[in-house]
């Protein structure tokens, strides 16, 4: 028998078969050297692996084509998305190169799993058809079930993982039943087919439809933590290793937001006075929600959990507007939010001991006196969480409000800023405990070692670089969101 | 690099260079710092001298593009308003950190850097002529002052520090949303896209349009002067932070209010401002006689005179909107003095706390006779306060009455108690704490005050003086400025 491979250049997907590769040389490593020292070996090279795929990608920047008979489209906006998620990528597997060795997690399936979900993330966002969409999203939700509750002994993580796999199971149900009832309708899978069918006299809205429709947003809005989808996230956020609370916050998050708006921009542009407002009151819960029960925590690691629920709500502003070339703003968000989100996590990581994570507020009292390089950049990822100018996280926002106001959405906007000034509380309160307050009880010295400080320096550079130079990232995210014009 | 560029970003070069001396060497650290900010206020001296003072518009520019495709740049200049407050800035800073000198023993490194991350960011927004960098120095104010009353302050500094913060984050949020407004009304009517505000004064704004933007504005500045309902954070602020973060605080800080009054919220939205006259005088008025009033019954010697900052920029507002050249430019002149006199009043209060470590006024009694030389300056600096004419208190107060009488008599008449109530709350004071006899043991043995102290308070005192008895030289810087100004509202009504 003679198999003929379809007419693909390879070339295309380079990106994606680097990283399936290194994961599965990781797994077999694993396989055969199970001490401590081999973690380092295959953390090394799932770094160099995620690196070279980076630069993969990098090369693909300006690309548009189908290929695969279209189930797989390499376009700037796939190609912004898999570079965030390669980033990401990087960066917590830097962070994990000491963190797993204090939590004992020596399981090689840790590297080949992150690097498992980061595929399926590179997956979702760079299609156009809802089987390979759905595909990348199992691809990397799967993966992320295993790496909620890799910290089996506690309960906490059994809890997690638990949750978010039984909740998950379910929303990508929805999601797929939201395809399917899409399906029934309209017989299409293809984004781009879609959206022409709905802008052809043929198609008139059925409920069937509408009801496709809003099991895609409970889909998504589940992925991306979206209000009142939500409910899952603190608990899996804090019962998860922090190096993969890091990842879920920023890296699912991203893609999710990149296959939503793909899908909502390209497909049901068209159907945008029926989805805006549903997506108008979940950013408006997300918002408030989100900040209001962070106000209350006294642990840092659920804290930052429930301002990631509230980002979502931020990046929302923008995606109710549907206006296309204003979309851009929620890249730059997605782009922002990883380097301070990310940093804060690692900072968490730093101070929380193997006995019994201690991320209680109380362990950040008086840090500045004794690690003031940490506590600065702490307050530095804070304070651009809170959107102080001249950091990432305040231009962000910044586009963000532009465009609402640019659009006549006065009330999103002046919701979305007084929820700013709550937010700034519970920033705040940390910055106050780390430089206001002394110590109570005696702290163990913190780990500083590279792997912590590396993405410690990067991250605050990279949140003044993208503040003060907003202007090359927002026209890089404007590339970006070309597809849909 | 041009001399606005310079002042803005010198003191963080300064701070920089503070933050890599090492630790153990705390007097190298002090004087890096006090070098830094005299080397500031020389540079700003050669700014004052090379100012032209016929020339009405914008003066030193310097524009860089930032983010063209969206008309953000980087665009300063000062013109005869923005210069005198430069001048403040740069010469409290200067008393603020010889007056450190020795109150401030902990965490010294991270305090002076703090401290010229502020000037900084105090230079930066004076100077600003781009709404996204006057939001970006604006802003960026907040975090070392915030640090200044946190880390540095009294026992109730968190919950000073943390309303202070989210008081003025609150107000100038708003404030962003506004700025947004403006750009897009302004890009959408004209297809010029820009955050100039030389640019922007041309908008024509509908009327109720023009009346939330502004509000939005007057708001957040409102918070900052403070005007009479937003004032809460003011006490608390001043009574907490260390004596320079008083001084800073009242000297220039609070002048940001008014000064974007001044500078955005009246020229950008002139209909609005011309309405709200009435509105804004009652305010001020209101915040006059209520500040007064609450000094009259304060225990405290630092909340006495943050109340007395209350009614002092009550009078500045009064006398910008009376909206004529006798209350613009003694608004504008009562800003300088209020910045001088009561950052002269706090640095008192610092030096009488360093020796006592109390401020209430009931611990004190006759310190007169044990600190002669403090008890002189102190006089001095008080009769300021209530605007005695010969010092510079009286020159502002009296140009800001005689505005607002010619803008409408009840204003002046009103107004004019609380002068009467100034004098009688300052010299009550003065009275409980310097004259009597020495009831307190602690007191008798209070030391004079040393070298340095006579140095920052004999500048104080020049300045009271010259400010008082020969005003003509800060006038001419402003005149033509001011008289401009008022031309291009006058059209705008």
């Amino acid at each position: 028998m003679v198999f003929t491979l379809p007419e693909i250049n390879f070339g295309w997907l380079l990106p994606e078969i680097t990283v399936s590769l290194t994961a599965i040389v990781v797994l077999l490593l694993s396989v055969f050297f199970r001490q401590e020292r081999a973690m380092t070996l295959v953390g090394t090279i799932s770094l160099i692996g995620s690196g070279v795929a980076l630069l993969f990608t990098w090369n693909l920047w300006g690309a548009r084509v189908d290929i695969m008979n279209s189930l797989y489209t390499i376009d700037n906006f796939g190609t912004f998305f898999k570079i965030l998620s390669l980033i990401i990528t990087l960066l917590v597997t830097l962070v994990s190169l000491k963190y797993v060795k204090r939590e004992g997690l020596i399981k090689g399936e840790y590297y080949t799993l992150v690097l498992l979900s980061t595929l399926g993330m590179m997956v979702m966002v760079s299609t156009n058809h809802f089987i390979t969409l759905f595909i990348g999203l199992e691809l990397m939700s799967i993966g992320l079930y295993v790496l909620c509750g890799l910290l089996g002994e506690n309960v906490r993580a059994v809890e997690a993982s638990l949750k978010y796999f039984l909740l998950g199971a379910f929303a990508t149900a929805f999601l797929l039943y939201g395809i399917a009832l899409n399906y029934n309708t309209t017989g299409i899978l293809d984004v781009r087919e879609l959206a022409r069918f709905i802008n052809s006299g043929e198609f008139s809205l059925t409920p069937l439809f509408m009801a496709g429709m809003a099991l895609l947003i409970v889909g998504f809005g589940f992925k991306t933590a979206s209000v009142p989808f939500h409910m899952w996230t603190p608990d899996v956020y804090e019962g998860s290793p922090t190096a993969i609370t890091a990842y879920m916050a920023t890296g699912v998050k991203a893609a999710a937001f990149g296959a939503f708006l793909r899908v909502f921009y390209v497909a049901f542009s068209a159907l945008l006075a029926g989805w805006s407002s549903i997506l108008w009151l979940m950013a408006f819960l997300t918002m408030t929600v989100g900040n209001v029960i962070a106000l209350v925590q006294d642990d840092v690691k659920r804290m930052l959990a429930y301002s990631s629920i509230a980002h979502a709500g931020y990046i929302l502003i923008t995606f109710v507007i549907g206006d296309p070339s204003l979309s851009s703003s929620i890249l730059f968000y997605c782009l922002a939010y990883t380097f301070m989100n990310i940093g804060a996590f690692t900072v968490v990581i730093m101070l929380s001991k193997r006995e019994g994570e201690d991320t209680s507020l109380e362990a950040y009292a008086g840090l500045a006196g004794r690690h003031p390089l940490v506590a600065l950049s702490m307050a530095i990822f804070l304070l651009s969480l809170a959107g102080v100018p001249p950091l990432a996280g305040f231009m962000a926002k910044f586009y963000v409000l532009a465009a609402a106001i640019k659009k006549g959405y006065y009330g999103l906007a002046i919701i979305g800023v007084l929820n700013s000034v709550v937010a700034a509380y519970y920033y705040l309160r940390v910055i106050m405990y780390m430089y206001f307050k002394e110590g109570e009880r005696e702290q163990g010295r913190v780990d500083i070692s590279a792997s912590y400080s590396l993405v410690l320096f990067v991250s605050t550079a990279a949140l003044f670089y993208i503040g003060i130079f907003s202007r090359d990232f927002l026209l890089l995210a404007g590339e970006a969101v070309g597809i849909f014009l | 690099m041009e001399i606005l560029s310079l002042l803005i970003f010198i003191p963080l070069v300064g701070a920089l260079l503070v933050m890599l001396l090492p630790r153990r060497n705390p007097s190298a650290i002090r004087v890096m710092a006090l070098l830094w900010t005299l080397g500031e206020f020389v540079l700003s001296l050669f700014l004052y001298f090379n100012f032209d003072e016929r020339v009405p518009t914008m003066q030193f520019q310097e524009k860089v593009p930032w983010f063209p495709e969206w008309g953000v740049s980087y665009f300063v200049g000062v013109d005869g308003i923005s210069l005198l407050l430069i001048m403040l800035t740069t010469f409290l800073s200067i008393l603020c950190i010889l007056c450190s000198w020795e109150a401030i023993e902990d965490k010294l490194k991270e305090y002076y850097a703090s401290f010229l991350i502020l000037e900084t960011a105090m230079v930066g927004a004076f100077c600003a002529l781009d709404l996204v960098l006057f939001y970006i120095f604006w802003e960026l104010m907040l975090i070392p002052m915030y640090l200044l009353i946190g880390v540095w302050g009294g026992p109730r500094r968190i919950y000073a520090a943390v309303k202070f913060f989210l008081f003025t984050m609150a107000g100038s949020v708003l404030m962003l949303l506004s700025i947004l407004a403006v750009y897009f009304h302004y890009g959408q009517e004209t297809g010029i896209y820009t955050f100039n505000i030389l640019e922007l004064y041309k908008a024509n704004i509908p009327f109720p349009k023009q009346f939330w933007l502004f509000a939005a504005f007057a708001l957040s500045f409102a918070i900052k002067v403070p005007m009479f309902p937003v004032h809460t954070w003011l006490p608390d602020a001043h009574t907490e932070a260390p004596t320079a973060g008083s001084v800073i605080l009242a000297g220039v800080l609070l002048k940001m209010g008014t000064y974007g009054f001044l500078r955005f919220a009246l020229p950008l939205f002139p209909q609005a401002a011309w309405a709200s006259i009435p509105v804004m005088s009652i305010l001020a008025i209101v915040g006059i006689i209520y500040g007064a009033l609450m000094c009259l019954m304060q225990k405290d010697l630092k909340r006495l005179i943050a109340y007395s900052s209350v009614s002092h920029l009550g009078y500045v507002m009064l006398g910008i909107f009376a909206f004529n050249l006798q209350g613009l430019e003694g608004g504008i002149y009562q800003m300088l003095n209020h910045g001088i006199s009561t950052g002269g009043l706090f640095l008192i209060v610092g030096m009488i706390y360093e020796r006592r470590h109390t401020r209430m006024i009931a611990d004190f009694g006759g310190l007169s006779k044990v600190m002669p030389k403090l008890a002189a300056f102190f006089l001095i600096v008080t009769l300021s306060s209530i605007a005695l004419p010969g010092t510079n208190g009286f020159v502002g107060e009296f140009l800001i009455l005689l505005g607002a009488f010619r803008s409408y008599i009840p204003y002046g008449v009103l107004a004019a108690t609380g002068v009467i109530l100034g004098a009688a709350y300052m010299l009550y004071m003065f009275k409980r704490v310097m004259f009597g006899v020495v009831t307190k043991e602690e007191n008798r043995l209070l030391k004079d005050l040393t070298k340095r102290e006579v140095v920052i308070l004999t500048a104080i005192v020049f300045f009271i003086f010259a400010m008082g008895i020969y005003p003509q030289p800060f006038f001419k810087k402003m005149d033509v400025t001011v008289t401009h100004y008022l031309k291009y509202l006058e059209t705008k009504r």
